[in-house]
């Protein structure tokens, strides 16, 4: 059982959760994620690492299904089943010279760890953070304190540069050098942002969230096609070079579960608690 | 019409008492006991047996238990046929004993009258690693803690027990008996991490500053076929969809959060017992399920007993094709196949299949299930300096367990390849004790 230190809504449908693991968070790197199993009847879901504090460690999530509707009603001092972690090859981070960090929507939340170890590691850090609108901006104090410079962007132009990250690279890769770029987000937002940096013929990664399962490389679940050859994201990723990703074979992939989707959402909405089908020896 | 089947109760029932007892009467307790050569673990086989003859099930549990920990799996799950009950005397001459029904009767017997454990020695004050709560860990941490030391078994999964509890099925092993064989194991003294993946949440170098080091890390990377399609939804490796119901549940959603594609038409490629649990698994979720396997029915690899009872349950056997595409839009609509032909026996000496040209045709499927193989999982391995690994990926040990790294054994499929129950146990228990020797030399 992994106990639940604090939760806050962050957003209208973002919530943050500290929880104690502490074979997760003591060994963490940027880029890595855990997986969660909320209830003794649960899914196990992928969460990115977001920040790690002794043994504790914080993962941000959007409100999206049933697990995660489930996950924001835990409170400080609630449990939470199962954590594994880290997970994942960490980020690729050394000194490249200038790098840039986007984050988009809750992908932000991925960021700050990914820029903070840009930074130790020498690099002069660019931060881009962007959302549909001013609300649902996160965890901007953290990357106005790490990045050397930080840019801003909504869709509807409610707070920094009206427009995508998009813009903003691609005006950056104008009038300067830039060396890497990590970009974080929806599979669409990753898909856009990274063609802009194909012609500078800049490195860049994206972290891939395609639909997982034991995250250890067992079940084939989160195949991606890289390059034209398939690879686990679970252990040969979640990072990958963004110019080499089949991004449409992923979102094609991620919509596998659309109407089971819909249905554990309405059976969550309809049953408060789990009725028992007796099916593992009587022990639920 | 083949009889239907919906639920996961367990398909085999085992024996009474009474013809538990009879059977064991049929034993010759033979001075050099052949079975006992065909057992990995070498259970002293007619001692046991002579026991149930008598009604005496605790001293049979007792014997038995002196030499392997987990009886209730092994009797339902090993290939007996292939093993004690293939090299029993009396295999020749009418039918073996059923010594693998009757390692089931006892310890099931014992299970439901109160289990007494084995002795276990002093504290050495070693320490010892286990990663991997398969078969082979669970018989290593088993052996290792009665020697007297310290055992310590990390496992990546929220549940232990490995293949046993994730890929086998409820109605061929009931989960709450590998919970309970579990338990004995731990009573012992074993504690077992679940949700710890070594060489991430236990950082090797912390790995290697135990005193030793058993690696049962199994063989659970699945293959593909490489074929187009592969991506497509409703595309499932055996091991996913066999843990999607085994360990998640799915088969109760949406009372349990997984889902799973169940399928109108299900395609199974494969051959062997885990093609043959993916297609029974898929029948009990209620598709029409077609297992496709290159060669011919009588190369079937998998056991006879499960090809009898697959068949029972109304799948479909289409032997001698061999998928080569899957067609669909963004989700599985069909499987194309190509007929084979058997031609000149190959170095396995089994005959070897190939495709007649222009035999295309296609198979109606919505879900596709590929059962062609696993091999040992790299991720741990690849990460501790100079281990070696062979051909396929398979750890390179001796004949006592022992990896090319100091401190470092391995055994189970982690070391063999995909194997079974059994192999795996006899082999940990091989290198338990090399590790023991070990350990006290020091
Ligand atoms: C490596 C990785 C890191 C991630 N990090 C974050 C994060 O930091 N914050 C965040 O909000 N989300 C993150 N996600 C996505 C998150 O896992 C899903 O939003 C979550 O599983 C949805 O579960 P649900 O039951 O609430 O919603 P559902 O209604 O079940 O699913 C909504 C959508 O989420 C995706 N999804 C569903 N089940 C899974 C699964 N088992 N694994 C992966 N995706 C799934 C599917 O595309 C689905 O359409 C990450 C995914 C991956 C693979
Ligand atoms: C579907 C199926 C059906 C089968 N049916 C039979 C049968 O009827 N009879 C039979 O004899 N054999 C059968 N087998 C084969 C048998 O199950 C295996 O040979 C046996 O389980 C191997 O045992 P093991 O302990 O070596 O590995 P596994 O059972 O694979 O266990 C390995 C464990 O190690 C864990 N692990 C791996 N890496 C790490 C890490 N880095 N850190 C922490 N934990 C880790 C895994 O999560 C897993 O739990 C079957 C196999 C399958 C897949
Ligand atoms: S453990 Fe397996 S091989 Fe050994 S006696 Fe029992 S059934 Fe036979
Ligand atoms: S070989 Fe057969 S008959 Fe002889 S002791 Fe073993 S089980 Fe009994
Ligand atoms: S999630 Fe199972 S292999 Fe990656
Ligand atoms: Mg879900």
């Amino acid at each position: 059982m992994y106990q639940v230190e604090d939760a806050t809504q962050l957003s209208e449908n973002v919530y943050q959760i500290w929880v104690n693991a502490p074979q997760v968070a003591r060994h963490a790197r940027a880029g890595q994620f855990l997986i969660i199993r909320v209830d003794e009847t649960g899914e196990r879901i992928p969460l990115t690492i977001s920040a790690t504090k002794g043994d504790s460690v914080r993962v941000i999530y959007m409100a999206v299904g049933k697990t995660t509707e489930l996950l924001a009603t835990k409170k400080k001092g609630d449990v939470l089943a199962d954590i594994v972690g880290p997970l994942g090859t960490p980020s690729e981070i050394k000194n490249y010279g200038t790098v840039v960090v986007i984050g988009g929507g809750v992908g932000i939340a991925s960021t700050p760890i990914i820029a903070r170890e840009a930074k130790e590691a020498g690099n002069h850090v660019i931060g881009i953070i962007g959302a549909r609108n001013k609300d649902l901006l996160i965890l901007e104090d953290e990357m106005e304190e790490v990045c050397d410079e930080l840019f801003i962007t909504t869709d509807d132009g409610s707070k920094g540069v009206h427009g995508f990250a998009s813009t903003v690279l691609e005006g950056l890769l104008k009038e300067r050098t830039i060396d890497c770029v990590w970009i974080v987000g929806p599979a669409i937002m990753m898909k856009v942002t990274s063609r802009v940096t194909i012609p500078y013929k800049v490195k860049t990664f994206v972290s891939l969230n395609p639909i997982m399962v034991d995250g250890t490389g067992m079940c084939g679940s989160c195949r991606v096609t890289v390059g034209g050859e398939t690879k686990f994201a679970c252990v040969d990723g979640p990072e990958f070079d963004a110019h080499q990703v089949d991004f449409d074979s992923l979102m094609q992939r991620q919509r596998m579960y659309t109407d089971e989707e819909k249905e554990a959402r309405e059976h969550f909405h309809h049953h408060d608690h789990h009725g028992g089908c007796g099916c593992c020896g009587g022990k639920h | 019409m083949a009889k239907e089947v919906k639920d996961f109760t367990e398909v085999n029932k085992g024996l009474t008492e009474e013809n538990a007892v009879l059977e064991a009467l049929r034993c010759m307790s033979c001075v050099r006991p052949t079975c006992v050569k065909g057992c990995p673990v070498g259970i002293d086989i007619p001692a046991f047996i002579q026991k149930v003859a008598e009604k005496d099930f605790e001293g049979a549990a007792a014997v038995i238990k002196a030499d392997n920990m987990l009886p209730a799996i092994c009797g339902r799950v090993c290939p007996q046929e292939s093993q004690c009950e293939g090299a029993c005397i009396l295999a020749k001459k009418e039918k073996p004993v059923a010594v693998g029904a009757l390692e089931r009767y006892v310890a099931d017997w014992e299970r439901e009258h109160g289990t007494k454990l084995p002795a276990v020695a002093e504290p050495t004050g070693k320490h010892v690693a286990v990663v991997g709560s398969g078969p082979a860990g669970l018989t290593a941490a088993a052996e290792l803690a009665r020697f007297g030391h310290e055992v310590t078994v990390f496992e990546s999964l929220h549940e232990a027990g490995g293949v046993l509890t994730y890929g086998i099925p409820e109605f061929r092993l009931p989960k709450a008996i590998v919970k309970a064989e579990i338990e004995q194991v731990k009573a012992l003294g074993v504690e077992i991490r679940l949700n710890h993946l070594v060489g991430r949440s236990v950082p090797v170098e912390e790995l290697l500053g135990y005193d030793a080091v058993f690696l049962g890390t199994g063989a659970g990377l699945p293959y593909f076929m490489g074929i187009e399609g592969e991506n497509l939804n409703g595309v499932y490796s055996a091991n996913e969809f066999l843990t999607r119901v085994n360990l998640m549940h799915a088969n109760c959603f949406p009372e349990f959060d997984t889902p799973v594609k169940r399928g109108c038409k299900v395609v199974v490629v494969g051959g062997g017992n885990v093609a043959m649990d993916a297609a029974r698994v898929a029948r009990r979720l209620g598709a029409a399920v077609t297992l496709v396997y290159r060669r011919r029915e009588e190369d079937l690899p998998a056991r006879a007993v499960e090809v009898k009872n697959a068949h029972e349950e109304g799948v479909e056997f289409l032997c001698c094709a061999n998928p080569v595409r899957i067609v669909g839009e963004t989700a599985v609509e069909g499987v194309e196949c190509v007929r084979m032909e058997m031609c000149e026996v190959d170095a396995s000496g089994r005959p070897k299949p190939t495709c007649i040209e222009g035999s295309e045709f296609t198979l109606e499927a919505d879900v596709f299930i590929e059962a062609i193989g696993q091999g040992p999982n790299p991720l741990l391995v690849s990460m501790i300096p100079g281990l070696e690994r062979a051909r396929r990926g398979n750890l390179v040990v001796d004949e006592d367990g022992r990896t090319t790294v100091a401190r470092v054994y391995a055994a189970g499929d982690a070391a063999t390849g995909a194997a079974t129950v059994i192999w795996a146990m006899g082999s940990a228990k091989t290198a338990a004790a090399a590790i023991d020797k070990a350990l006290k030399e020091e």
